[in-house]
């Protein structure tokens, strides 16, 4: 036996880094109240149909009725009497679906090619790259709306046409970090021990690359809300689902009548994203070393 | 019997500046249970040397030109990916300079020994869990159960020394290369990583080929040491000839360059000396010796054509033209 390391070091708890960010997550007010938000309206959302059993579509009162007014429909009527309320709880399931959907095709599609232009570089990166260019010179509302005309208004065309447009801004964040991270040693070190390009790739460096990736991809779903809410504005979404974005399309002749029903909706979709920014800029604290201690 | 041997190889890469020749015609020879050292300055090739073993020379930049790498007399320069990658790890181990960063943060130690184990073996996560808690029983960290579990940063620098030379040795190389593994480390874990090397290089007789620039390391560890001077060999030998008895100028400015412990007084110590001029551009060597320029001993021959390694009786050989007609006068 050698001759034992002579700092006396005390073992300190093993604690995961992804412990580690938690923990510094709880300690931000401003990431537990998006959490907290955000939890209350996904809940809403996923439960609120069955407790407040309204079909959204349903005439129920005379339209444009202000909230307060009746107690059939507590939150007020649109411009064809249905229930604002029922709307709202049900707008939500569709608004998040799209969202999250579109943020998941956005970070698959973005550390994809991100990840294989920024570890082989040369030709594949040259290639890869001219791609993101091309579709980041598009302009994204309009690539988005030629694409969900071409195909139909439904939600998962509409998640698609979200995450196509939105990917290129990941896949340059991906290959940046690969770019840096496949430099350091412990990458060679893993090459020395005889490691697979694929096992470098993924098991290697996305692990350590991943900390902005999920800040990025958590901001994503706040965009590709207010995206899907744009399209179903100019009445490109699905018009036999329910969404907030639908709700503030159908409304907007009325805005200067009843200005709840753009209103509430509107403010349904500023919480959601305001919650799902507040946890992106806690998660961002949390994984970044150097913003930590503050 | 040799286990590694260098034959003639040349690295070339390719700069802006022209075509940079890294490691030119190097030979070197390591037997089973030896320790090779190789010294020399920053940028001489010792750890370009490193990563051609390990056919690890970033490409491009970087080409293999000629010369073939013997690894138990199969040639390595040929092998396909695939077969290299099969021998990284399994015959060759390599460590290096930054024991801080050359360990994978979001991992524990012991799943990067283990990993090791498992991309060579056909072992259950288990057992490669089993045989990674024994190598750092092996490399003498303490509680090995308990900080097998530990994520690097929770380790000192000579403790995730010791866990890099686990994975290294975790699948039983040939060859160990280490690559200036001190380096980043104070001198009193130096020496702990100095004595564990030595007592596993005895133990599992595992060759070493320890690149570094401190002489020191070399005296005590190394049983042959080879002297690279802009990508070449210039002197090589036992540890007892180069260090003892210095044949090639730049081999004894190297030494002159060591400050000992002297017990004088301050003002009758030796000033410690140093070699005058910077090491040359790889791009824009001449025909001559590249070190003629900063020599003390130069000869016109020098800066004409190129020294080559001339080998005395005892095995001591010196690339110079200037040591070659000295020894010829005798």
């Amino acid at each position: 036996m050698t001759v034992l390391d002579t700092k006396d070091e005390s073992l300190p708890r093993a604690e995961h880094p992804a412990a580690e960010a938690w923990r510094v997550f709880r300690s931000r007010p401003a990431a537990l109240f998006g959490l907290l938000l955000l939890s209350i309206i996904v809940i809403v959302s996923l439960f609120g149909p069955v407790l407040y059993a309204v079909d959204p579509f349903e005439i129920v009162w005379a339209p444009l009725t202000p909230p307060f007014e009746t107690e059939t429909a507590i939150l007020g009527t649109d411009n064809l009497g249905r229930d604002m309320l029922a709307g709202l709880i049900v707008g939500g399931r569709a608004t998040l679906l799209v969202g999250v959907t579109a943020a998941l095709i956005t970070i698959i599609i973005g550390i994809l090619v991100g990840a294989l232009a920024g570890y082989y570089l040369g030709w594949v990166d040259d290639v890869l790259m001219r791609i993101t260019e091309f579709f980041q010179v598009l302009p994204p509302l309009l690539f988005a709306m030629v694409l969900v005309t071409l195909f139909s208004p439904s939600l998962p065309v509409v998640a698609m046409s979200i995450g196509i447009v939105s990917w290129p801004a990941t896949a340059r964040l991906a290959r940046a970090e690969f770019m840096r991270i496949r430099g350091l040693e412990y990458v060679s070190a893993g090459r020395s021990i005889g490691a697979r390009d694929g096992r470098l790739i993924w098991r290697v460096i996305l692990p350590n690359a991943l900390a902005p990736l999920i800040v990025s991809a958590t901001l994503t779903i706040g965009v590709a809300i207010l995206f899907e809410a744009g399209l179903s504005f100019l009445g490109l979404s699905d018009p036999n689902t329910m969404s907030w974005g639908l709700m503030i399309g159908s409304g907007r002749q009325y805005v200067l009548d009843a200005w709840w029903v753009v209103t509430l909706p509107g403010a349904m979709i500023f919480l959601t994203v305001l919650g799902v920014s507040l946890i992106g800029d806690g998660l961002n604290d949390a994984f970044n070393p150097k913003l930590r201690e503050r | 019997m040799t286990v590694l041997k260098v034959d003639n190889i040349v690295v070339d890469f390719a700069t802006r500046r022209g075509n940079a020749r890294v490691l030119d015609h190097v030979n070197l020879e390591v037997n089973e249970g030896e320790i090779l050292g190789i010294v020399g300055e920053s940028g001489c090739g010792k750890s370009m040397t490193a990563l051609s073993i390990m056919g690890l020379v970033p490409s491009p930049p970087g080409n293999l030109t000629s010369g073939s790498i013997y690894l138990e007399g199969r040639d390595l320069v040929g092998l396909s990916k695939d077969e290299m990658r099969e021998i990284r790890g399994n015959e060759i181990g390599m460590i290096f300079q930054e024991p801080m960063s050359s360990l994978n943060p979001v991992f524990t130690v012991g799943e990067q020994i283990a990993e090791s184990v498992r991309l060579h073996e056909n072992a259950s996560q288990r057992a490669a869990w089993e045989r990674a808690v024994e190598m750092l029983r092996a490399v003498g960290i303490p509680e090995a159960e308990v900080r097998a579990k530990s994520y690097p940063h929770q380790l000192s620098g000579g403790m995730r020394q010791r866990v890099m030379i686990a994975i290294a040795l975790a699948c039983n190389p040939r060859v160990l290369i280490a690559d200036e593994p001190t380096t980043a480390l104070d001198t009193t874990v130096q020496a702990q990583i100095f004595d564990l090397l030595e007592e596993l290089q005895k133990s599992r007789g595992t060759a070493i080929v320890l690149i570094t620039h401190d002489m020191g390391a070399v005296a005590q560890l190394a049983d042959r040491v080879a002297v690279m001077y802009a990508g070449r060999i210039v002197e090589t030998g036992t540890v007892e000839q180069v260090l003892t008895m210095p044949r090639h100028p730049y081999t004894e400015g190297l030494i002159a360059c060591v400050p000992h412990l002297q017990p004088d007084p301050p003002e009758k110590r030796e000033p410690l000396l140093e070699i005058p001029g910077v090491v040359p551009s790889l791009t824009e060597l001449g025909d001559g010796c590249a070190f003629a320029p900063r020599c003390n001993r130069a000869l016109a021959t020098c800066t004409g054509r190129q020294p080559v390694l001339k080998t005395e009786g005892n095995g001591h050989a010196t690339a110079c033209w200037a040591v070659e007609a000295e020894l010829e006068n005798v």
